[in-house]
């Protein structure tokens, strides 16, 4: 599944991620550890969402995170040029980039022009989504992940499973493992904390030799121009902080008014995120190091991602923008706790990623065919989300955008289905053929093979042809 | 409303369902025009051919009479997805209509405080489905009338957990499907009733479909025919 080549290129999904996603589910599938690793992760996150129910009524804070986030994707445009303003008027430098490859080759060269040699990452899903590593690596500059998960998937050469907690499909043993290869020693303890203080010391080192430092950004206030980072290691204040030039990567849609609503969605990201009802850190940044203050890096860039987001405002997709990356709805989808993240091929997994994936790819892309369907609509996405994204009817309109062999082969048999079903006389007509078919085919209660898209029925499970079956 | 998937695997839910509904005093029809409410080519992402098929089911249930459905996810088509399929559309105010006036079967039932006496005594366990629990937003419905019906229940771990049916979904990543299928078989048993009920057939059909395949000896009913005892 997961692969030691990346390598740069146009889209947002992984072009080198292997054979169909069909094929991906069933590899996951025979993998009991990462089924265990999944559901460990998922039952625990459950368990700690549940307690933010009880003490905070999460789900009641949720109308209020849906109308703020609705209301700034409206007013995204006079927002962004806010955001824009107070940022410069603070000594930073801002960036629109109209895709990834333009922000990566911006951060690429100006890590370049300043003779950066090493740059830490905090973790940041935008960077993945613009293949900033690529990028930098085939520049001949050092990329050192120093989020803990985000380095565990650095040194296994993997892919992130998870929009916040990227290695969650690995247990402490495989960890272990890594970091003994990584070392060079089997001198590498494997209990937890013995394991976070080995990381720590690697990667102190790194953060002595780096230029530049980027992050991501979970929100930004426009009202003052400042970007919020919620973590809860630490990393991302050194990322942040340490180094002389600090790049931020941010999704055009993350930004909100002001600070009341800052506030707003700050307490709602950990509550759905991890149960956590604050971050251990939340880095507040407006701008680079000002005269006077001891730390800070002496340049601070923002750089907004457009992606292909701003042609989803007035659309049928808008609400999607509205997602601030909690990764709720990865842990409480059935189809992610089954195979995990890394199956999707695409940065984004889960619900929202099989949704706006596609959305960023284009309809005809190899993500849009299939990442929608890949979903029973069984609505619990929709149900987790904190902003009220429902992303189950945006499933079923991606369904309707996508354009493949796949989907038109399902247009021809959709046409000839609807003529049929739209009268009562052929539609009885086909009931009567198929329960005949039904009867003939049925063994002792049961038809084990059927023709035509049954085949897909009956390769893995039995048709009742009489009812209530018998076992 | 009989729904496709009782047309085609079994008659005896929707016949039980009306005969359930006219023990409680209920006049009920039974409109032989009809056909789908149009799912399967919504949720494939066919919108246009999905309204054809539903544009004759407006037709069919037009006038007064609230409309019942032995189903979470048929009834949860038509109220949640008729307004978004036919909004602009000529038969908008049509599909509102309808949506306002259709109700899932043990809903209807609790609705107006309905009982249709002794069913089966069970044990049974009962498995949300989907639909029925997040679209209709209904659990404690059919809880209620296999209580008055005196059947036990025995709830499962995971109860509202997704089965893997899913409609298309079932025959496009079918090996995924039926792993989630296979593990609803198997919570069910552990519940210690060797029937699962649920309020929809599509469920039912898959999580049978795949016990009987991984010899697991679970047996399956839909609620009408559990009330119809």
């Amino acid at each position: 599944m997961s692969t030691r080549r990346r390598r740069a290129s146009g889209g947002v999904a992984y072009p080198d991620a292997e054979g169909t996603l069909r094929e991906r589910t069933v590899q996951a599938l025979a993998d009991d550890t990462l089924r265990g690793n999944l559901e460990t992760a998922a039952t625990s996150w459950g368990e700690s969402r549940d307690a933010m129910q009880r003490d905070h009524g999460l789900d009641a804070m949720r109308d209020r995170a849906r109308d703020i986030r609705r209301r700034n994707i409206r007013e995204l445009p006079a927002l962004l040029s806010e955001m824009q303003a107070k940022v410069r008027e603070a000594g930073g430098t801002v960036v629109r980039a109209q895709d990834g490859a333009e922000a990566a080759r911006y951060i690429t060269g100006l890590a370049r022009a300043r003779g950066v040699t090493v740059v830490a990452k905090s973790k940041s899903m935008a960077t993945e989504e613009i293949k900033l590593n690529e990028s930098l690596t085939d520049a001949g500059i050092e990329v050192v992940e120093t989020d803990l998960g985000e380095w565990i998937l650095q040194l296994a050469g993997e892919r992130p499973s998870h929009i916040i907690a990227p290695a969650v499909h690995l247990n402490r043993g495989q960890v272990a493992a890594l970091f003994r290869e990584e070392a060079g020693t089997d001198d590498v303890p494997d209990d937890r904390e013995g394991l976070v203080a080995h990381a720590r010391v690697r990667l102190r080192e790194k953060f002595a030799q780096a230029g530049m430092g980027v992050s991501g950004v979970n929100l930004g206030v426009a009202s003052t121009g400042t970007v919020c980072i919620v973590e809860n290691e630490g990393n991302a204040r050194l990322v942040t902080s340490q180094p002389r030039i600090h790049v931020a990567v941010m999704g055009m849609e993350r930004v909100v008014a002001d600070w009341d609503e800052a506030a707003h969605i700050l307490q709602v990201l950990p509550m759905a995120a991890i149960g956590q009802d604050a971050a251990n850190y939340v880095n507040l940044i407006t701008g680079p190091r000002r005269d006077g203050e001891a730390d800070g890096p002496e340049e601070f860039h923002l750089v907004i991602v457009d992606g292909g987001r701003g042609a989803l405002r007035g659309t049928e997709f808008e609400e999607a923008l509205s997602c601030i990356r909690c990764g709720a709805c990865l842990y409480s989808c059935p189809m992610w706790k089954s195979v995990g993240g890394q199956a999707y091929g695409s940065p984004y997994s889960g619900p929202i990623g099989a949704v706006i994936t596609p959305l960023l790819e284009g309809p005809a892309s190899p993500a849009s065919r299939d990442l929608p369907f890949m979903s029973s609509l069984c609505g619990a996405c929709g149900e987790a989300c904190p902003v009220g994204i429902p992303l189950q009817d945006l499933l079923v309109r991606a369904r309707a955008r996508a354009s493949s062999p796949a989907t038109r082969r399902s247009a021809v048999a959709f046409r000839a289905w609807s003529r049929l079903w739209r009268r009562p006389t052929t539609y009885r007509a086909w009931m009567a053929g198929w329960r005949l078919m039904l009867r003939a085919r049925g063994k002792g209660g049961w038809a084990t093979r059927l023709p035509g898209p049954g085949a897909g029925w009956t390769q893995v499970r039995d048709m009742p042809s009489r009812w209530p079956p018998r076992p | 409303m009989r729904t496709c998937l009782s047309d085609a695997v079994a008659p005896s839910v929707w016949k039980a369902s009306r005969r359930v509904l006219e023990r409680c005093g209920v006049q009920v029809q039974v409109p032989r025009e009809q056909t789908c409410c149009s799912q399967p080519a919504w949720t494939a992402g066919q919108p246009d051919q999905a309204r054809a098929v539903a544009r004759h089911t407006l037709d069919v249930f037009a006038g007064p009479e609230e409309v019942v459905v032995p189903s979470g996810s048929c009834a949860g088509m038509v109220v949640h997805a008729y307004p978004e399929m036919f909004r602009g559309q000529p038969e908008e105010e049509a599909a509102l209509d309808l949506a306002r006036r259709t109700i899932e079967l043990t809903q209807f039932l609790q609705k107006h405080d309905l009982d249709p006496g002794p069913g089966t005594s069970g044990p049974v366990t009962m498995h949300d489905s989907c639909h029925m629990l997040r679209v209709m937003h209904e659990s404690a419905s059919p809880r209620e009338a296999l209580a008055r019906a005196g059947c036990e229940v025995r709830e499962m771990q995971g109860t509202d957990r997704c089965c893997g049916f899913g409609g298309v979904f079932s025959i496009t990543f079918p090996e995924l499907s039926a792993r989630l299928g296979e593990e609803k078989a198997r919570a069910a048993m552990e519940s210690g009733a060797p029937e699962v009920v649920s309020c929809d057939l599509g469920c039912l059909m898959h999580v049978a479909g795949v016990a009987h395949r991984r010899g697991i000896p679970l047996r399956a009913r839909h609620i009408a025919e559990v009330l119809d005892g």
